[in-house]
């Protein structure tokens, strides 16, 4: 037997290092250049014949266009706040779900959960009908149904890291809080909130970016009136407006960029352990 | 009056987890400055006693005083108490200096104001920065760490952090600190040094310590008083040289130090039967009572054969830098005895021991016990290495067995729960044990080691080769050193399980 092995190691031996492989052409082919075309539209023209140049042209026709950068600013705007919302509901519902004694069987977390594997655009069509049944509709409340629709999306997202948080928080560390004297709001502020940190992170950057670039809910719900950067990104690679519709999303990138960063910085040392990831 | 110079004061105090009766009727004084320790196995309700005292749980009966004031349910933020974890539990997301803060910053103390009418009044305020600082500075040199103040709590190493944990509970002057198993997560060198300086901290500190610890050399070495406990049991309170010296039981006196523990009988006044040779005693105790000896190795005398009052033979020596130590097999009994001289292995010795280091106790026997019994893969408890058939759905009521000679009990709800390998506490009559001279009927043989007639009926202690005791009434006559099978009926056999059933549910 034990020949027979060595024979055959000689033909392929299998290292571990092979294992990434597929990761990597998989990384070169859907990530590194799909980025380096953006970079390339972003930065150049092209001549009546089909030839590339270097070009400004995307860049100062972004920064002087008022509506572009308008739309920037109310997409950033929409985004913080669907942030801001569903932490603010997601927080306290994570936080009862972490509890053994109120979710004795984990059956309630699959509830807040199943929404997200009900079909994208079936699900904001739905929406819509449901709301415009309800009154409102694009027509008369463009800002509160598109803010409804990405709420009532994005919540799960929220829900689940804090969730995953929440159960790994430290209970003897809440413990030793109100042994040194702080009540249960003093034990909440100074170490339930620090301890979940991460969850809210995490929680963040599955909302706030893919926020600003979804252009479905709001052209759904708003019935087209309230156009978010995302939505213009698409416009213009409709339009075959190929260098503007680059750059755009060149900008984008940056966004994540910096929102990345920003989490870092919460993210240091022993707590990334804790931290709790959607995947 | 005695109820007033005591700091904390448990008076009958019970705790209960899902229907298992986890501390049962816990009643202690505590004296302000003392440092007091509970000691006993894991699992026996140390960290439940010491958590109702924070005010982690609350006491399902009984009253918990502080300063002869009833805190048994206030919440732990309201207690002038404050724990020492046994792992820490230090705020990762602090540094050091914030960490031994936290308990001041969330502190207010009365201050007397003067309003703009000039009213004195008394309010409550925070405290200063100026005096956190003061008091952090004081803690952190307390604990020898100076210097350390910004350090992320996750830089440092185990015995630092336990010393944050240390600074972190004292720095709010508390009236108890609550230690639970403090050293346990250190090194055995690192642990010895910290016993040393808690020790002096308890001195200087001169608050009271309330400690908990399965490690029986350390309570020995720090504590003022020790309490032994037993499954939710108090068994002594003592001081270390009391608990040592005068052990109440057999638990107590094998749980402390090493020592020879004996099944005895009491064969007249102040004399006693075990290891198969009759002693002189100092303890007065009725004819015929079943007792407890217990015998320190350093109390055994090895003498000439001749000269001792019983014969045994040297079956092993350890050296240990100043004596050695011998065990001498004294028929089926082994003696662990010390002895500077040294003495071959083999050799014949006799062995002495005076009347006043026979300890002898009182003994509660009214069944055989068996705690360290397990379930085996045929559904059978085994006790020493012999398997015996019980009915295993007496450990759920309503329950029954998935099939004959299964191990998996199905539970009234459907639940399945699986016992293979489960560790239980077996319990066996005196009456009802058969002894025979046919090895094969019963399952397990032994040895008669000791025969005494008491009154109408004979008392066997029937020893196997693994060292299992049953002691057995019979009216039959057998003599010491016959050879005899046990046997026991399977719905006479009760069991105990060690864990919570629930932990050994299936999927
Ligand atoms: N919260 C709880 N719920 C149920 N059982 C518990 C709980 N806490 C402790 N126990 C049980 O109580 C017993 C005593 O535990 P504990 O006080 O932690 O023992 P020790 O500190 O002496 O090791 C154990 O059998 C344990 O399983
Ligand atoms: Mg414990």
């Amino acid at each position: 037997m034990a020949r027979a092995y060595s024979k055959t190691k000689r033909f392929f031996s299998f290292k571990r290092k092979y294992l990434c492989i597929p990761y990597s052409v998989f990384l070169i082919l859907f990530v590194i250049i799909p980025i380096f075309i953006i970079l390339v539209y972003a930065f150049t023209g092209s001549t009546e014949d089909g030839a590339l140049y270097f070009s400004f042209d995307a860049f100062t026709s972004f920064f002087t266009s008022p509506t572009k950068i308008n739309i920037l600013v109310v997409s950033l705007f929409v985004g913080m706040l669907n942030t801001i919302i569903c932490l603010l509901i997601g927080y306290p519902v994570a936080y009862l779900l972490a509890n053994s004694k109120v979710n004795k069987n984990k059956i309630l977390v699959l509830l807040f959960i199943m929404p997200m594997w009900i079909n994208f655009v079936l699900r904001t069509g739905a929406t819509r009908d449901v709301l415009s049944w309800m009154g409102i509709n694009g027509g008369n409340h463009p800002y509160l149904a598109t803010m409804i629709g990405m709420v009532y999306n994005y919540l799960p997202f929220t829900i689940l890291p804090l969730y995953t948080t929440m159960i790994k928080l430290d209970k003897s560390q809440l413990e030793a809080a109100s042994d040194l004297g702080a009540n249960s709001f003093n034990v909440f502020l100074h170490n339930t909130l620090p301890q979940s940190l991460p969850g809210i992170v995490s929680a963040s950057e599955m909302v706030f970016m893919p926020t600003l670039s979804s252009y479905v809910i709001s052209d759904t719900l708003s019935e087209g009136k309230i156009t978010l950067f995302g939505n213009i990104i698409y416009l213009n690679f409709s339009q075959s407006q190929w260098n503007e519709g680059s750059f755009m999303a060149f900008v984008m990138l940056i966004l994540v960029g910096i929102s990345m960063l920003v989490s870092r910085h919460f993210d240091r040392g022993e707590q990334s352990e804790r931290r709790g990831t959607l995947w | 009056m005695e109820q007033n110079s005591a700091i904390i004061s448990l008076s009958h105090v019970k705790k209960i987890f899902d229907g298992t009766t986890v501390v049962e009727d816990f009643n202690l004084d505590v004296k302000p400055g003392e440092f007091i320790t509970i000691l006993g196995p894991s699992g026996c309700g140390k960290t439940t006693t010491l958590r109702m005292i924070a005010g982690f749980e609350l006491p399902s009966e009984g009253k918990i005083l502080l300063n002869g004031e009833d805190i048994s349910y206030l919440p732990p933020y309201k207690r002038p108490v404050n724990t020492v974890f046994q792992h820490y539990a230090l705020f990762a997301h602090l540094d050091v200096y914030d960490n031994v803060a936290f308990g001041l910053k969330m502190k207010k103390v009365p201050v007397e104001v003067t309003d703009r009418k000039g009213n004195k009044k008394i309010k409550m305020k925070h405290l200063s920065i100026k005096e956190i600082d003061a008091k952090v500075s004081r803690a952190l040199s307390i604990v020898d760490l100076d210097e350390m103040e910004d350090r992320d709590v996750s830089t440092l190493s185990g015995g630092q952090q336990q010393r944050v944990a240390i600074a972190r509970a004292i720095v709010n002057e508390p009236k108890v600190l609550l230690l639970d198993e403090p050293l346990s997560a250190l090194d055995h060198k690192m642990r010895k040094d910290m016993q040393i300086e808690l020790k002096q901290m308890h001195k200087k500190l001169g608050i009271t310590f309330f400690y908990v610890t399965h490690d029986q050399e350390e309570a020995l070495t720090m504590s003022d008083r020790i309490v032994v406990m037993k499954d939710g049991v108090i068994q002594q309170v003592g001081t270390p040289e009391e608990i040592y010296n005068e052990p109440i039981n057999a638990f107590v006196a094998d749980f402390i130090g090493e020592s020879n523990i004996y099944n005895g009988t009491m064969i007249g006044k102040k004399k006693v039967r075990f290891i198969g040779a009759n002693w002189d005693c100092v303890d007065d105790f009725p004819l015929n009572e079943k007792v407890d000896i217990v015998v320190r190795p350093e109390d055994v005398l090895m003498v000439e054969p001749e000269k001792g009052t019983t014969v045994g033979v040297i079956s092993s020596k350890i050296f240990k830098g100043v004596h050695y130590e011998f065990i001498v097999n004294v028929g089926k009994n082994e003696v662990l005895c010390r002895d500077t001289h040294d003495h071959e292995v083999g050799a014949k010795v006799g062995i002495v021991v005076e009347k006043e280091n026979i300890q002898i106790m009182h003994k509660e026997l009214s069944v055989n016990q068996y705690t360290d019994a397990y379930i085996n893969s045929n559904g059978q408890v085994v006790i020493g290495e012999d398997p015996f058939d019980a009915d295993l759905t007496k450990l759920l009521p309503g329950s029954h067995l998935e099939d004959e000679g299964s191990t998996i009990l199905i539970g009234p709800n459907g639940k399945h729960y699986d016992l293979n390998d489960a560790e239980v506490v077996a319990e066996i009559d005196l009456d009802k044990i058969e002894l025979s001279d046919d090895l094969s009927k019963g399952q397990a043989q032994g040895t008669i080691i000791q025969s005494v007639w008491i009154g109408d009926h004979y008392q066997y202690i029937v020893r196997t080769d693994d060292e299992e005791d049953y002691v057995v009434n019979s009216p039959f006559t057998w003599n010491e050193n016959d050879i005899v099978s046990v046997a026991v009926e399977k719905e006479d056999i009760k069991l105990r399980l060690k864990t919570p059933i629930e932990e050994l549910a299936r999927e």
